[in-house]
Protein backbone atom coordinates (compact mmCIF):
# COMPACT_ATOMS: atom_id res chain seq x y z
CA UNK A 1 0.00 0.00 0.00
CA UNK A 2 2.74 2.23 0.86
CA UNK A 3 4.46 2.00 -2.62
CA UNK A 4 1.15 3.68 -4.35
CA UNK A 5 2.51 7.49 -3.39
CA UNK A 6 6.06 7.49 -4.97
CA UNK A 7 5.14 6.84 -8.87
CA UNK A 8 2.47 9.01 -9.94
CA UNK A 9 4.62 11.32 -11.66
CA UNK A 10 6.39 8.49 -13.66
CA UNK A 11 3.49 7.34 -15.45
CA UNK A 12 3.16 10.81 -17.19
CA UNK A 13 6.41 11.10 -17.82
CA UNK A 14 6.88 7.98 -19.61
CA UNK A 15 3.54 8.78 -21.60
CA UNK A 16 5.51 11.78 -22.89
CA UNK A 17 8.66 10.46 -23.77
CA UNK A 18 7.80 6.98 -25.05
CA UNK A 19 8.39 7.17 -28.81
CA UNK A 20 5.66 6.78 -31.07
CA UNK A 21 4.47 3.12 -31.68
CA UNK A 22 4.39 1.32 -34.39
CA UNK A 23 0.18 1.22 -35.00
CA UNK A 24 -0.60 4.48 -32.98
CA UNK A 25 -3.95 3.78 -33.34
CA UNK A 26 -4.30 0.00 -32.55
CA UNK A 27 -1.93 0.73 -29.53
CA UNK A 28 -4.67 3.08 -28.53
CA UNK A 29 -7.50 1.11 -28.94
CA UNK A 30 -5.92 -1.52 -27.00
CA UNK A 31 -5.04 0.52 -24.23
CA UNK A 32 -8.36 1.77 -23.85
CA UNK A 33 -9.91 -2.14 -24.08
CA UNK A 34 -7.66 -2.74 -22.07
CA UNK A 35 -8.29 -0.96 -19.44
CA UNK A 36 -12.07 -1.03 -20.40
CA UNK A 37 -13.04 -4.07 -18.15
CA UNK A 38 -11.42 -2.60 -14.83
CA UNK A 39 -12.56 0.64 -15.23
CA UNK A 40 -16.26 -0.60 -15.36
CA UNK A 41 -16.23 -2.63 -12.73
CA UNK A 42 -14.68 -0.57 -10.85
CA UNK A 43 -17.11 2.43 -11.52
CA UNK A 44 -20.00 0.71 -10.83
CA UNK A 45 -18.78 -1.38 -7.37
CA UNK A 46 -16.59 1.06 -6.41
CA UNK A 47 -16.74 5.17 -7.51
CA UNK A 48 -20.85 4.73 -7.44
CA UNK A 49 -21.49 3.13 -4.13
CA UNK A 50 -18.68 5.59 -2.92
CA UNK A 51 -20.66 8.55 -3.88
CA UNK A 52 -23.60 6.84 -3.37
CA UNK A 53 -22.48 6.85 0.81
CA UNK A 54 -21.98 10.47 0.55
CA UNK A 55 -25.17 10.80 -0.60
CA UNK A 56 -27.06 8.45 1.80
CA UNK A 57 -25.86 9.87 4.70
CA UNK A 58 -27.67 12.95 4.43
CA UNK A 59 -30.58 11.06 3.77
CA UNK A 60 -32.91 9.15 6.20
CA UNK A 61 -33.00 6.13 3.40
CA UNK A 62 -34.23 2.67 4.74
CA UNK A 63 -33.69 -0.86 3.34
CA UNK A 64 -36.81 -1.37 3.09
CA UNK A 65 -39.87 1.30 4.06
CA UNK A 66 -42.75 2.21 2.51
CA UNK A 67 -42.19 6.35 2.95
CA UNK A 68 -40.41 8.18 0.44
CA UNK A 69 -36.70 8.58 1.57
CA UNK A 70 -35.72 12.45 2.54
CA UNK A 71 -32.82 14.71 3.07
CA UNK A 72 -32.52 14.95 6.97
CA UNK A 73 -29.19 17.11 6.42
CA UNK A 74 -26.78 16.70 9.23
CA UNK A 75 -29.10 14.40 11.45
CA UNK A 76 -27.23 11.20 10.90
CA UNK A 77 -24.15 12.54 11.79
CA UNK A 78 -25.46 14.05 14.63
CA UNK A 79 -27.20 11.11 15.90
CA UNK A 80 -24.41 8.82 15.53
CA UNK A 81 -22.24 11.28 17.15
CA UNK A 82 -24.17 11.77 20.28
CA UNK A 83 -24.67 8.29 20.44
CA UNK A 84 -22.61 6.52 23.17
CA UNK A 85 -22.49 3.09 21.39
CA UNK A 86 -20.41 5.06 18.78
CA UNK A 87 -18.41 6.02 21.13
CA UNK A 88 -17.98 2.76 22.99
CA UNK A 89 -17.33 1.12 19.48
CA UNK A 90 -14.54 4.21 18.24
CA UNK A 91 -12.78 3.46 21.85
CA UNK A 92 -12.67 -0.74 21.94
CA UNK A 93 -10.92 0.26 18.59
CA UNK A 94 -8.88 2.26 19.69
CA UNK A 95 -7.79 0.18 22.72
CA UNK A 96 -7.80 -2.79 20.48
CA UNK A 97 -5.53 -0.70 18.43
CA UNK A 98 -3.19 0.48 20.80
CA UNK A 99 -2.56 -2.79 22.01
CA UNK A 100 -2.41 -4.66 18.73
CA UNK A 101 -0.33 -2.44 17.12
CA UNK A 102 3.06 -2.31 19.41
CA UNK A 103 2.61 -5.86 20.59
CA UNK A 104 1.90 -7.32 17.32
CA UNK A 105 4.96 -5.78 15.68
CA UNK A 106 7.16 -5.97 18.58
CA UNK A 107 6.37 -9.95 18.45
CA UNK A 108 6.70 -9.81 14.68
CA UNK A 109 9.86 -8.38 15.26
CA UNK A 110 11.39 -10.74 17.35
CA UNK A 111 9.92 -13.74 15.41
CA UNK A 112 11.90 -12.04 12.55
CA UNK A 113 15.15 -11.50 14.28
CA UNK A 114 14.82 -15.34 15.52
CA UNK A 115 14.19 -17.02 12.61
CA UNK A 116 16.34 -14.71 10.60
CA UNK A 117 19.56 -16.93 12.58
CA UNK A 118 21.67 -19.15 10.07
CA UNK A 119 20.05 -21.75 12.59
CA UNK A 120 19.46 -25.13 11.58
CA UNK A 121 15.56 -25.66 10.89
CA UNK A 122 14.87 -21.85 10.70
CA UNK A 123 12.84 -22.62 8.15
CA UNK A 124 10.79 -24.93 9.74
CA UNK A 125 10.12 -22.75 12.48
CA UNK A 126 9.52 -19.65 9.97
CA UNK A 127 7.09 -21.77 8.23
CA UNK A 128 5.28 -22.87 11.60
CA UNK A 129 4.96 -19.00 12.71
CA UNK A 130 3.38 -18.44 9.05
CA UNK A 131 0.95 -21.34 9.03
CA UNK A 132 -2.25 -19.43 11.11
CA UNK A 133 -2.21 -16.96 8.13
CA UNK A 134 -3.59 -19.24 6.26
CA UNK A 135 -6.49 -19.97 8.70
CA UNK A 136 -9.53 -17.33 7.87
CA UNK A 137 -10.24 -15.61 10.69
CA UNK A 138 -13.61 -17.26 11.16
CA UNK A 139 -12.07 -20.47 11.05
CA UNK A 140 -9.34 -19.49 13.71
CA UNK A 141 -12.05 -17.92 15.82
CA UNK A 142 -14.05 -21.44 16.40
CA UNK A 143 -10.57 -23.08 17.19
CA UNK A 144 -9.96 -20.26 19.78
CA UNK A 145 -13.61 -20.38 21.35
CA UNK A 146 -12.22 -24.00 21.93
CA UNK A 147 -9.37 -22.92 23.83
CA UNK A 148 -10.50 -19.72 25.45
CA UNK A 149 -13.30 -22.22 27.01
CA UNK A 150 -13.54 -21.73 31.24
CA UNK A 151 -11.93 -25.09 31.33
CA UNK A 152 -10.26 -25.03 27.78
CA UNK A 153 -6.04 -25.47 27.40
CA UNK A 154 -5.67 -21.63 27.82
CA UNK A 155 -6.96 -21.47 31.56
CA UNK A 156 -5.07 -24.64 32.03
CA UNK A 157 -2.06 -23.19 31.19
CA UNK A 158 -2.97 -20.07 33.65
CA UNK A 159 -3.99 -22.23 36.64
CA UNK A 160 -0.48 -24.04 36.55
CA UNK A 161 1.26 -20.68 35.69
CA UNK A 162 -0.82 -18.21 38.95
CA UNK A 163 -1.11 -21.36 40.73
CA UNK A 164 -4.98 -20.94 40.25
CA UNK A 165 -5.25 -17.04 40.69
CA UNK A 166 -6.72 -16.43 37.27
CA UNK A 167 -8.69 -18.52 35.29
CA UNK A 168 -11.10 -16.15 33.80
CA UNK A 169 -14.24 -16.62 31.48
CA UNK A 170 -12.85 -14.70 28.38
CA UNK A 171 -15.36 -14.48 26.46
CA UNK A 172 -18.40 -13.86 29.19
CA UNK A 173 -16.79 -11.56 31.32
CA UNK A 174 -16.29 -8.60 29.69
CA UNK A 175 -13.42 -7.27 31.42
CA UNK A 176 -11.48 -10.14 29.61
CA UNK A 177 -13.41 -10.23 26.09
CA UNK A 178 -11.40 -7.79 24.28
CA UNK A 179 -8.37 -9.27 25.69
CA UNK A 180 -9.51 -12.46 24.40
CA UNK A 181 -9.95 -10.75 20.77
CA UNK A 182 -6.49 -9.28 20.79
CA UNK A 183 -5.16 -13.11 21.71
CA UNK A 184 -6.89 -14.54 18.82
CA UNK A 185 -5.94 -11.52 16.08
CA UNK A 186 -2.38 -11.97 17.51
CA UNK A 187 -2.52 -15.54 16.56
CA UNK A 188 -3.96 -15.42 12.84
CA UNK A 189 -1.89 -12.79 11.39
CA UNK A 190 1.26 -11.86 13.42
CA UNK A 191 2.87 -14.10 10.88
CA UNK A 192 2.35 -11.23 7.94
CA UNK A 193 4.48 -8.81 10.19
CA UNK A 194 6.66 -11.33 10.35
CA UNK A 195 7.13 -11.65 6.22
CA UNK A 196 7.45 -8.45 5.56
CA UNK A 197 10.29 -7.31 8.20
CA UNK A 198 12.22 -10.76 7.88
CA UNK A 199 12.25 -9.43 3.99
CA UNK A 200 13.99 -6.42 5.43
CA UNK A 201 16.19 -7.73 7.79
CA UNK A 202 17.87 -9.65 4.84
CA UNK A 203 18.15 -6.95 2.95
CA UNK A 204 20.76 -5.04 5.62
CA UNK A 205 24.08 -5.05 4.70
CA UNK A 206 26.33 -7.84 6.40
CA UNK A 207 28.97 -5.16 6.13
CA UNK A 208 27.36 -3.42 8.41
CA UNK A 209 26.94 -5.94 11.14
CA UNK A 210 31.07 -6.78 10.53
CA UNK A 211 32.08 -3.32 11.02
CA UNK A 212 29.55 -3.17 14.09
CA UNK A 213 31.36 -6.26 15.79
CA UNK A 214 34.92 -5.29 14.62
CA UNK A 215 33.96 -1.94 16.76
CA UNK A 216 33.08 -4.18 19.69
CA UNK A 217 28.93 -3.63 19.71
CA UNK A 218 27.28 -5.93 21.86
CA UNK A 219 24.81 -7.68 20.39
CA UNK A 220 21.81 -4.65 21.59
CA UNK A 221 23.73 -2.28 20.25
CA UNK A 222 23.65 -4.04 16.83
CA UNK A 223 20.27 -4.16 16.97
CA UNK A 224 19.66 -0.80 18.05
CA UNK A 225 22.20 1.06 15.57
CA UNK A 226 22.55 -1.42 12.80
CA UNK A 227 19.13 -3.52 12.32
CA UNK A 228 16.24 -1.47 13.80
CA UNK A 229 17.83 1.73 11.01
CA UNK A 230 18.10 -0.52 8.60
CA UNK A 231 14.96 -1.46 8.71
CA UNK A 232 13.11 1.26 9.35
CA UNK A 233 10.72 2.32 6.85
CA UNK A 234 9.05 -1.69 6.76
CA UNK A 235 8.95 -1.02 10.73
CA UNK A 236 6.97 2.29 9.86
CA UNK A 237 4.92 0.47 7.27
CA UNK A 238 4.11 -2.60 9.11
CA UNK A 239 2.74 0.00 12.26
CA UNK A 240 1.08 1.84 9.91
CA UNK A 241 -0.62 -0.98 8.20
CA UNK A 242 -1.57 -2.49 11.10
CA UNK A 243 -2.83 0.88 12.83
CA UNK A 244 -5.27 1.15 9.47
CA UNK A 245 -6.23 -2.68 9.41
CA UNK A 246 -7.27 -2.62 13.39
CA UNK A 247 -10.03 -0.38 12.78
CA UNK A 248 -11.11 -3.04 10.27
CA UNK A 249 -12.05 -5.19 13.13
CA UNK A 250 -14.81 -7.36 12.62
CA UNK A 251 -14.93 -11.25 12.12
CA UNK A 252 -13.42 -11.92 15.45
CA UNK A 253 -15.62 -9.80 17.33
CA UNK A 254 -19.12 -10.83 15.21
CA UNK A 255 -18.16 -14.66 15.83
CA UNK A 256 -16.65 -15.46 19.55
CA UNK A 257 -18.28 -13.08 21.96
CA UNK A 258 -21.93 -14.78 23.08
CA UNK A 259 -23.22 -12.08 21.03
CA UNK A 260 -21.98 -9.84 18.20
CA UNK A 261 -20.05 -7.00 20.07
CA UNK A 262 -20.71 -8.60 23.43
CA UNK A 263 -20.93 -9.01 26.40
CA UNK A 264 -22.42 -5.33 27.32
CA UNK A 265 -20.66 -3.64 24.01
CA UNK A 266 -17.11 -4.78 25.61
CA UNK A 267 -16.19 -5.89 22.48
CA UNK A 268 -18.06 -3.82 19.96
CA UNK A 269 -16.11 -2.02 16.86
CA UNK A 270 -17.13 0.77 14.73
CA UNK A 271 -17.70 -2.08 12.26
CA UNK A 272 -19.91 -3.85 14.43
CA UNK A 273 -21.75 -0.63 14.78
CA UNK A 274 -22.15 -0.29 11.21
CA UNK A 275 -23.32 -3.68 10.12
CA UNK A 276 -25.97 -3.81 12.80
CA UNK A 277 -27.27 0.04 12.09
CA UNK A 278 -27.01 -0.44 8.17
CA UNK A 279 -27.82 -3.89 7.63
CA UNK A 280 -29.82 -5.56 10.57
CA UNK A 281 -31.47 -2.37 11.24
CA UNK A 282 -32.01 -1.32 8.00
CA UNK A 283 -31.13 2.65 8.11
CA UNK A 284 -29.10 2.59 5.30
CA UNK A 285 -28.63 6.13 5.67
CA UNK A 286 -27.63 6.36 9.31
CA UNK A 287 -25.30 3.27 8.34
CA UNK A 288 -23.49 5.07 5.79
CA UNK A 289 -22.69 8.10 7.67
CA UNK A 290 -20.76 5.82 10.04
CA UNK A 291 -19.28 4.63 6.81
CA UNK A 292 -18.56 7.97 6.07
CA UNK A 293 -16.86 8.49 9.37
CA UNK A 294 -14.79 5.38 9.27
CA UNK A 295 -13.69 6.23 5.65
CA UNK A 296 -12.42 9.71 7.31
CA UNK A 297 -10.34 7.66 10.30
CA UNK A 298 -8.80 5.50 7.47
CA UNK A 299 -8.03 8.27 5.25
CA UNK A 300 -6.80 10.65 8.26
CA UNK A 301 -3.82 7.63 9.15
CA UNK A 302 -3.25 6.86 5.60
CA UNK A 303 -2.15 11.12 5.41
CA UNK A 304 -0.54 10.33 8.51
CA UNK A 305 1.47 7.28 6.55
CA UNK A 306 2.36 9.12 3.49
CA UNK A 307 2.99 12.21 5.41
CA UNK A 308 5.41 10.65 8.51
CA UNK A 309 6.91 8.15 6.25
CA UNK A 310 11.03 8.22 6.99
CA UNK A 311 13.28 9.79 4.66
CA UNK A 312 15.87 8.09 3.31
CA UNK B 1 36.48 -21.59 22.28
CA UNK B 2 35.07 -18.58 24.06
CA UNK B 3 32.95 -17.23 21.28
CA UNK B 4 31.97 -20.71 20.20
CA UNK B 5 30.92 -21.62 23.70
CA UNK B 6 28.91 -18.01 23.60
CA UNK B 7 27.38 -18.87 20.23
CA UNK B 8 26.15 -21.95 21.21
CA UNK B 9 24.76 -20.81 24.56
CA UNK B 10 23.08 -18.12 22.36
CA UNK B 11 21.95 -21.10 20.00
CA UNK B 12 20.40 -23.13 22.99
CA UNK B 13 18.33 -20.14 23.83
CA UNK B 14 16.89 -19.13 20.14
CA UNK B 15 15.74 -22.55 20.23
CA UNK B 16 14.43 -22.58 23.19
CA UNK B 17 12.49 -19.28 22.19
CA UNK B 18 12.01 -20.10 19.17
CA UNK B 19 10.46 -23.81 20.16
CA UNK B 20 8.00 -22.08 23.24
CA UNK B 21 6.71 -19.44 20.68
CA UNK B 22 5.93 -22.31 18.10
CA UNK B 23 3.65 -23.61 20.38
CA UNK B 24 1.50 -20.72 20.79
CA UNK B 25 1.04 -20.73 16.88
CA UNK B 26 0.49 -24.71 16.59
CA UNK B 27 -1.12 -26.02 19.65
CA UNK B 28 -4.43 -24.52 18.09
CA UNK B 29 -3.57 -26.01 14.73
CA UNK B 30 -3.19 -29.18 16.94
CA UNK B 31 -6.27 -28.90 18.98
CA UNK B 32 -8.25 -28.55 15.96
CA UNK B 33 -7.07 -31.37 14.17
CA UNK B 34 -7.50 -33.69 17.52
CA UNK B 35 -10.63 -32.59 18.30
CA UNK B 36 -12.46 -32.81 15.09
CA UNK B 37 -11.45 -36.56 15.67
CA UNK B 38 -12.78 -37.72 18.94
CA UNK B 39 -16.19 -37.74 20.82
CA UNK B 40 -17.92 -34.31 21.28
CA UNK B 41 -17.91 -34.40 25.23
CA UNK B 42 -14.51 -34.96 25.39
CA UNK B 43 -13.56 -32.44 23.37
CA UNK B 44 -14.19 -29.60 25.89
CA UNK B 45 -13.65 -31.49 29.83
CA UNK B 46 -10.14 -33.32 28.02
CA UNK B 47 -8.46 -29.43 27.76
CA UNK B 48 -7.66 -29.60 31.28
CA UNK B 49 -5.13 -32.46 30.75
CA UNK B 50 -2.67 -34.23 28.53
CA UNK B 51 -5.48 -35.73 26.84
CA UNK B 52 -6.32 -32.42 24.89
CA UNK B 53 -3.81 -34.45 22.79
CA UNK B 54 -5.47 -37.58 23.31
CA UNK B 55 -7.70 -38.27 19.96
CA UNK B 56 -9.88 -41.13 21.96
CA UNK B 57 -12.46 -41.72 22.20
CA UNK B 58 -12.49 -42.15 18.59
CA UNK B 59 -15.82 -40.67 16.26
CA UNK B 60 -13.78 -39.73 13.44
CA UNK B 61 -16.51 -40.58 10.73
CA UNK B 62 -19.39 -39.21 12.76
CA UNK B 63 -18.07 -35.65 13.10
CA UNK B 64 -16.89 -35.20 9.74
CA UNK B 65 -20.34 -36.53 8.41
CA UNK B 66 -21.99 -34.27 10.70
CA UNK B 67 -20.00 -31.46 9.17
CA UNK B 68 -20.80 -32.61 6.14
CA UNK B 69 -24.59 -33.23 6.38
CA UNK B 70 -25.89 -31.04 9.30
CA UNK B 71 -23.39 -28.62 8.63
CA UNK B 72 -24.04 -28.26 4.85
CA UNK B 73 -20.24 -28.34 4.24
CA UNK B 74 -20.33 -29.64 0.79
CA UNK B 75 -23.20 -26.71 -0.46
CA UNK B 76 -20.98 -23.98 1.19
CA UNK B 77 -17.41 -25.65 -0.02
CA UNK B 78 -18.87 -25.23 -3.58
CA UNK B 79 -20.31 -21.22 -2.99
CA UNK B 80 -16.51 -20.83 -1.72
CA UNK B 81 -14.75 -22.62 -4.72
CA UNK B 82 -17.05 -20.72 -7.27
CA UNK B 83 -17.11 -17.15 -5.28
CA UNK B 84 -12.80 -17.79 -5.00
CA UNK B 85 -12.51 -18.99 -8.49
CA UNK B 86 -14.11 -16.19 -10.26
CA UNK B 87 -12.42 -13.75 -7.65
CA UNK B 88 -9.03 -15.09 -8.81
CA UNK B 89 -9.34 -15.91 -12.04
CA UNK B 90 -11.20 -13.00 -13.95
CA UNK B 91 -9.49 -10.80 -11.41
CA UNK B 92 -6.33 -11.56 -12.40
CA UNK B 93 -7.14 -10.90 -15.95
CA UNK B 94 -8.75 -7.45 -15.74
CA UNK B 95 -6.36 -6.31 -12.96
CA UNK B 96 -3.20 -7.34 -15.36
CA UNK B 97 -4.42 -6.00 -18.13
CA UNK B 98 -5.33 -2.76 -16.98
CA UNK B 99 -2.20 -2.51 -15.37
CA UNK B 100 -0.32 -3.53 -18.59
CA UNK B 101 -2.41 -0.51 -20.20
CA UNK B 102 -1.02 1.76 -17.43
CA UNK B 103 1.85 0.90 -17.90
CA UNK B 104 3.17 0.44 -21.07
CA UNK B 105 0.06 1.65 -23.63
CA UNK B 106 -1.06 4.94 -24.51
CA UNK B 107 -4.83 6.22 -25.00
CA UNK B 108 -6.60 8.98 -23.79
CA UNK B 109 -7.23 9.68 -20.15
CA UNK B 110 -4.45 7.20 -19.06
CA UNK B 111 -2.87 9.77 -16.71
CA UNK B 112 -6.27 10.74 -14.93
CA UNK B 113 -7.10 7.25 -14.95
CA UNK B 114 -3.75 6.24 -13.11
CA UNK B 115 -4.41 9.12 -10.48
CA UNK B 116 -7.80 7.84 -10.05
CA UNK B 117 -6.48 4.32 -9.24
CA UNK B 118 -4.11 5.23 -7.11
CA UNK B 119 -6.73 7.38 -5.03
CA UNK B 120 -9.30 4.23 -4.63
CA UNK B 121 -6.57 1.93 -3.22
CA UNK B 122 -7.08 4.35 -0.05
CA UNK B 123 -11.29 3.30 0.30
CA UNK B 124 -11.50 0.18 2.44
CA UNK B 125 -14.54 -2.00 0.74
CA UNK B 126 -16.40 -1.64 4.33
CA UNK B 127 -16.52 2.24 4.12
CA UNK B 128 -19.02 1.03 0.43
CA UNK B 129 -20.52 -1.71 2.01
CA UNK B 130 -23.47 -0.08 3.00
CA UNK B 131 -24.69 1.71 0.51
CA UNK B 132 -23.40 -1.48 -2.19
CA UNK B 133 -26.18 -3.28 -0.15
CA UNK B 134 -29.02 -1.09 -1.05
CA UNK B 135 -27.68 -1.28 -4.35
CA UNK B 136 -27.69 -4.42 -4.84
CA UNK B 137 -31.05 -5.41 -3.36
CA UNK B 138 -32.64 -2.73 -5.18
CA UNK B 139 -31.62 -4.92 -8.35
CA UNK B 140 -32.98 -8.30 -6.35
CA UNK B 141 -28.96 -9.47 -6.64
CA UNK B 142 -28.97 -10.27 -2.74
CA UNK B 143 -28.68 -14.01 -1.94
CA UNK B 144 -27.14 -15.13 -5.53
CA UNK B 145 -23.57 -15.92 -6.10
CA UNK B 146 -22.60 -12.97 -8.33
CA UNK B 147 -23.46 -10.54 -5.91
CA UNK B 148 -20.39 -12.11 -3.98
CA UNK B 149 -17.87 -12.19 -6.69
CA UNK B 150 -18.28 -9.17 -8.62
CA UNK B 151 -17.47 -6.44 -6.29
CA UNK B 152 -14.10 -7.84 -5.52
CA UNK B 153 -12.45 -8.87 -9.39
CA UNK B 154 -11.29 -5.23 -9.70
CA UNK B 155 -9.00 -4.25 -7.10
CA UNK B 156 -6.93 -1.35 -7.30
CA UNK B 157 -4.46 -2.61 -5.08
CA UNK B 158 -3.89 -5.27 -7.54
CA UNK B 159 -3.83 -2.96 -10.92
CA UNK B 160 -1.42 -0.79 -9.00
CA UNK B 161 1.31 -3.88 -8.13
CA UNK B 162 0.89 -4.71 -11.94
CA UNK B 163 1.32 -1.71 -12.87
CA UNK B 164 4.31 -1.31 -11.08
CA UNK B 165 5.59 -4.77 -12.20
CA UNK B 166 4.69 -4.47 -15.82
CA UNK B 167 7.19 -1.52 -15.54
CA UNK B 168 10.25 -2.45 -14.14
CA UNK B 169 10.30 -5.32 -17.52
CA UNK B 170 12.96 -4.36 -19.52
CA UNK B 171 11.49 -2.52 -22.67
CA UNK B 172 13.40 -4.30 -25.51
CA UNK B 173 11.42 -7.72 -26.18
CA UNK B 174 8.23 -5.44 -26.11
CA UNK B 175 10.31 -3.22 -28.74
CA UNK B 176 11.51 -5.66 -30.98
CA UNK B 177 8.07 -7.31 -30.87
CA UNK B 178 6.66 -4.46 -32.30
CA UNK B 179 9.27 -3.71 -35.26
CA UNK B 180 9.02 -7.61 -36.20
CA UNK B 181 5.22 -6.42 -36.52
CA UNK B 182 3.63 -7.78 -33.86
CA UNK B 183 0.26 -6.02 -32.33
CA UNK B 184 -0.48 -5.39 -28.86
CA UNK B 185 -2.41 -8.23 -28.22
CA UNK B 186 0.42 -11.09 -29.70
CA UNK B 187 3.32 -8.68 -27.69
CA UNK B 188 0.97 -9.16 -24.31
CA UNK B 189 0.15 -12.80 -24.74
CA UNK B 190 3.44 -14.30 -26.16
CA UNK B 191 6.13 -12.52 -24.50
CA UNK B 192 4.99 -10.31 -21.38
CA UNK B 193 2.57 -12.92 -19.68
CA UNK B 194 5.31 -15.56 -19.97
CA UNK B 195 7.54 -12.95 -18.05
CA UNK B 196 4.81 -12.34 -15.32
CA UNK B 197 4.01 -15.27 -14.43
CA UNK B 198 5.71 -14.82 -10.99
CA UNK B 199 3.99 -11.52 -10.32
CA UNK B 200 0.27 -13.73 -11.63
CA UNK B 201 1.49 -16.31 -8.97
CA UNK B 202 1.73 -13.74 -6.12
CA UNK B 203 -1.45 -11.97 -7.03
CA UNK B 204 -3.40 -15.17 -7.21
CA UNK B 205 -2.72 -16.50 -3.60
CA UNK B 206 -3.22 -13.14 -2.29
CA UNK B 207 -6.75 -12.60 -3.97
CA UNK B 208 -7.66 -16.86 -3.03
CA UNK B 209 -6.36 -16.02 1.19
CA UNK B 210 -8.67 -13.20 1.13
CA UNK B 211 -11.68 -14.31 -1.01
CA UNK B 212 -11.58 -16.88 1.17
CA UNK B 213 -12.03 -15.81 4.31
CA UNK B 214 -14.30 -13.03 3.25
CA UNK B 215 -16.85 -12.29 6.11
CA UNK B 216 -18.20 -9.25 6.34
CA UNK B 217 -19.92 -8.88 2.96
CA UNK B 218 -21.59 -12.01 2.74
CA UNK B 219 -22.63 -11.47 6.23
CA UNK B 220 -25.32 -8.97 4.42
CA UNK B 221 -25.95 -10.42 1.06
CA UNK B 222 -25.64 -14.39 1.62
CA UNK B 223 -28.37 -15.71 4.21
CA UNK B 224 -29.70 -18.24 2.26
CA UNK B 225 -28.10 -22.25 2.81
CA UNK B 226 -27.11 -22.55 -1.05
CA UNK B 227 -25.03 -19.37 -1.24
CA UNK B 228 -23.64 -19.46 2.25
CA UNK B 229 -20.02 -19.42 1.74
CA UNK B 230 -17.84 -21.60 4.28
CA UNK B 231 -17.35 -18.57 6.83
CA UNK B 232 -21.08 -18.00 7.19
CA UNK B 233 -21.67 -21.64 6.56
CA UNK B 234 -19.58 -22.30 9.85
CA UNK B 235 -21.37 -19.48 11.99
CA UNK B 236 -24.38 -21.04 10.98
CA UNK B 237 -23.07 -24.37 11.98
CA UNK B 238 -22.30 -23.24 15.66
CA UNK B 239 -25.58 -21.79 15.97
CA UNK B 240 -26.65 -20.24 19.78
CA UNK B 241 -25.61 -21.93 22.87
CA UNK B 242 -23.65 -25.07 23.10
CA UNK B 243 -22.61 -26.52 19.93
CA UNK B 244 -21.23 -29.79 18.57
CA UNK B 245 -17.83 -28.78 19.23
CA UNK B 246 -15.89 -31.61 17.34
CA UNK B 247 -18.96 -31.74 14.73
CA UNK B 248 -17.53 -27.74 14.48
CA UNK B 249 -13.54 -28.37 14.60
CA UNK B 250 -13.97 -31.25 11.40
CA UNK B 251 -15.88 -28.60 9.48
CA UNK B 252 -12.86 -25.91 10.33
CA UNK B 253 -10.32 -28.87 9.59
CA UNK B 254 -12.30 -29.53 6.24
CA UNK B 255 -12.37 -25.46 5.23
CA UNK B 256 -8.65 -24.48 6.01
CA UNK B 257 -7.57 -27.73 4.82
CA UNK B 258 -7.51 -26.64 0.93
CA UNK B 259 -5.54 -22.73 1.60
CA UNK B 260 -2.86 -25.54 3.58
CA UNK B 261 -2.50 -27.74 0.89
CA UNK B 262 -2.35 -24.21 -2.10
CA UNK B 263 0.42 -23.20 1.00
CA UNK B 264 2.58 -26.01 1.03
CA UNK B 265 2.41 -25.86 -3.06
CA UNK B 266 3.76 -22.67 -3.45
CA UNK B 267 4.78 -21.36 0.06
CA UNK B 268 7.45 -19.11 -1.97
CA UNK B 269 5.26 -17.49 -3.60
CA UNK B 270 2.61 -17.30 -0.81
CA UNK B 271 5.32 -15.18 1.55
CA UNK B 272 5.85 -13.20 -1.33
CA UNK B 273 2.71 -12.27 -2.22
CA UNK B 274 1.54 -11.49 1.66
CA UNK B 275 4.72 -9.26 1.43
CA UNK B 276 4.06 -7.70 -1.11
CA UNK B 277 0.56 -6.22 0.48
CA UNK B 278 -1.26 -5.91 3.38
CA UNK B 279 -4.12 -7.98 3.19
CA UNK B 280 -4.90 -9.33 6.84
CA UNK B 281 -5.37 -7.65 10.05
Amino acid sequence: MHTVSTDVDTVTSSARQAKPPGGPRSVRRAGILFSLPAVVLLLVFMVVPFGTALVLSFTNRKLLSPLPTRWVGLDNYRDVLTDSGFWGALQNNIIFSVITVPVQTGLALMLAVLVNQKLRGSVVYRTLYFIPITFSLSAASVIWLVLLNPSGLLNTVMETVTFGAFTPDWLNDPRYTMTAIILVSLWASVGFQMVILLAALQDVPKSLYEAAAVDGASWWQQFRHVTVPGIRHQLFFVVTITLILSFRLFDQVWIMPPRPGGPLDATNTIMVEMVGTGFERGQIGRGSSIAVLFFLIVLLLTVFQRRFEPAD
Amino acid sequence: MITSKIRSRHGILSYAAMTLLGLFFVLPIVIMVIGSMKSNSNVISDQTSLRAFDPRPFQVVDNYQGAADTGRFFTSLRVSVIVSGVIVLVGLIVNSLCGYALARLRFRGQRALFLVIVALVIIPFEAIAVPLLLMMSEVEWTNTLRVQFLPFIAQPLYIFLFYAFFRGLPAELEEAARLDGAGPYRIFWSIVFPLARPAYASAAILSFLYSWGQFLWPVMVARTENVRPLPIGLTFFRGTGTPQWSELLAYATLMVLPVVIVFVAFQRHFVQGVAASGLKG
